[in-house]
């Protein structure tokens, strides 16, 4: 499988948190789709998700405009 | 001290105990029977030489997860702070007794490991949770001995989710057992955002025994992949007997000693209800990881759920499923949503719904809800489920026909 060149970074979804706003996967729609009751879903399932480097910026972006604080980025 | 002086008491040697009966060993629960059969506390030898015996010994946590509990000790020694401890005596799971009936039977081995962890790691606090049955016999013990009075003791609420390690903390913390997002791990940041170990009060038992006797004597009975005994709670109907085995012994032989005929039982659930349904060979197979590794199950928390011959298994999973939905903490959308879905289906497949779709949403809706959620409560409840649809694939078939085999049978 060839994958985009990582930025390190991962983002994490506190389920806690997330309220389906649903920002996120419209700013994230390569890495993050709506699940049935609107809750993101990484491509490959689970909390976290590794970022590549052409959208970390895209990512910074949903993490601050996450109206919950839910998202995290490490 | 000494090892002399460690092992020997009012003038007669300690002798460390020869069968698989080690933390039940003692003949009743107070302190003189407790120092009468394994001795006072061993002397400190630092925190470094505690976690190489632990490696010796093998020892994995009793909590359900089997993670080696030398690392975990490591890890809190490794954050270089005065941290926490916190013996977790919760047994969330209602077909569990074993903590239960440990802290009953042998509350002082469970302060002793708690008390030495603390010790050796330098913890700044030490903490005991257990539900109210249990508070009664645990300050009982810790009045019988003068070490014990820094321990703080708490009540938990009765629920599933209440043992998962970060609930535990949030318990102590707010008074609110329910779990925490915890990106960064508890060993790290828990309590206080303090470095926090959260041990099983079996395997704190195990590790007082193994600072006495030493990781060979540990490893003298067992199998080389699950070392020592442990606690099995067998559950037959209402019935519930407490059962220490020698780990690795068979499935069918911890049944025996639990008072189940292995030759009446259609199935058993493997580990309670985060576990797995296992049929057939299986009810053969060893219990410890390796040997229940192609079944799909683990030893978890010892938890040996009977299912009787004539009981429709797929009806018994709907059940659980239907309490285990009811039990989600509510916090997280997956499993707030998804856990009363997987229930629903679960339970149109127990009452023979003749929608042959079920079990494909069943692997859909699972696969959907796992690793979703800030515990694996979630992820328990899949891997049960989907151990069902193997286990029971028959009457699946049948059920979509609205038959019931076992209940023709
Ligand atoms: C939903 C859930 C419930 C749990 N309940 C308990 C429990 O009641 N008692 C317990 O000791 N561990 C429970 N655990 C495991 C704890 O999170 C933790 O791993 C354990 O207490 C650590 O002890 P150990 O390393 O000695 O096994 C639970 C885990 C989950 C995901
Ligand atoms: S933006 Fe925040 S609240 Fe909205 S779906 Fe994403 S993580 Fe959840
Ligand atoms: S995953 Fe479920 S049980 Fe676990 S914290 Fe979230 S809502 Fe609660």
């Amino acid at each position: 499988m060839s994958t985009p060149t990582r930025s390190g970074k991962v983002l994490h979804i506190d389920w806690t948190r997330c309220d389906a706003r649903g920002s996120c996967t419209e700013l994230l729609p390569e890495l993050l789709r709506s699940d049935p009751w609107g809750y993101p879903l990484p491509a490959g399932g689970g909390s976290d998700v590794a970022i590549p480097a052409h959208l970390a910026a895209a990512a910074r972006d949903a993490v601050g405009l996450c109206p919950v604080l839910a998202l995290r980025l490490s | 001290m000494t090892m002399v002086d460690a092992h020997v008491q009012g003038g007669h040697a300690i002798t460390p105990p020869t069968g698989t009966a080690r933390l039940l060993a003692a003949d009743d629960p107070a302190h003189a029977a407790h120092l009468a059969r394994f001795g006072a506390l061993p002397g400190r030898r630092g925190a470094d030489a505690v976690i190489a015996e632990l490696e010796r010994a093998g020892l994995a946590g009793r909590g359900g997860a089997a993670f080696p509990t030398w690392r975990k000790l490591a890890a809190a020694a490794q954050s270089g702070r005065s941290g926490v401890i916190i013996a977790n005596g919760s047994e969330g799971e209602p077909l569990s007794a074993k903590d239960s009936t440990l802290l009953h039977r042998s509350p002082h081995l469970v302060l002793d490991g708690l008390l030495l962890v603390a010790a050796e790691l330098g913890a700044a606090e030490a903490h005991l949770v257990t539900t109210s049955a249990q508070l009664a016999p645990i300050r009982r013990a810790m009045d019988q001995r003068a070490d014990a009075g820094g321990i703080r003791l708490h009540e938990t609420h009765d629920r599933f989710v209440a043992g998962e390690a970060s609930a535990v903390v949030n318990g102590i913390e707010r008074g609110r057992a329910i779990p925490r997002d915890h990106v960064v791990r508890l060993t790290a940041s828990g309590l206080g955002r303090r470095p926090t170990l959260v041990l099983n009060v079996e395997t704190l038992a195990h590790i007082a025994l193994v600072l006495r006797f030493g990781a060979d004597w540990f490893r003298s009975i067992g199998s080389s992949d699950d070392p020592g005994t442990r606690l099995f709670t067998v559950v037959r109907g209402g019935e519930r007997a407490v059962v220490e085995a020698a780990g690795g012994t068979l499935l069918s032989a911890v049944l025996r000693a639990g008072g189940a005929d292995p030759a009446r039982v259609r199935a058993v659930l493997v580990g309670g209800f985060h576990g797995a349904w296992v049929t057939g060979d299986a009810i053969d197979a060893p219990m410890s990881p390796a040997g229940l590794a192609p079944f799909g199950a683990s030893p978890g928390a010892g938890i040996l759920m009977v299912l009787p011959r004539g009981e429709c298994g797929l009806a018994r999973t709907a059940q659980i499923t239907a309490y285990l939905a009811e039990q989600s903490a509510g916090q997280c959308g997956p499993c707030a949503n998804g856990l009363p879905e997987i229930a629903e289906a679960m339970g149109r497949v127990g009452r023979r719904d003749r929608n042959s779709s079920l079990p494909r949403q069943l692997r859909e809706l699972t696969a959907l809800v796992t690793g979703r959620g800030a515990c694996h409560h979630p992820d328990g409840t899949a891997r049960m489920v989907l151990s069902a649809l193997d286990a029971f694939d028959h009457d699946l078939r049948a059920h979509a026909r609205g038959l019931c085999q076992e209940a023709a049978a």
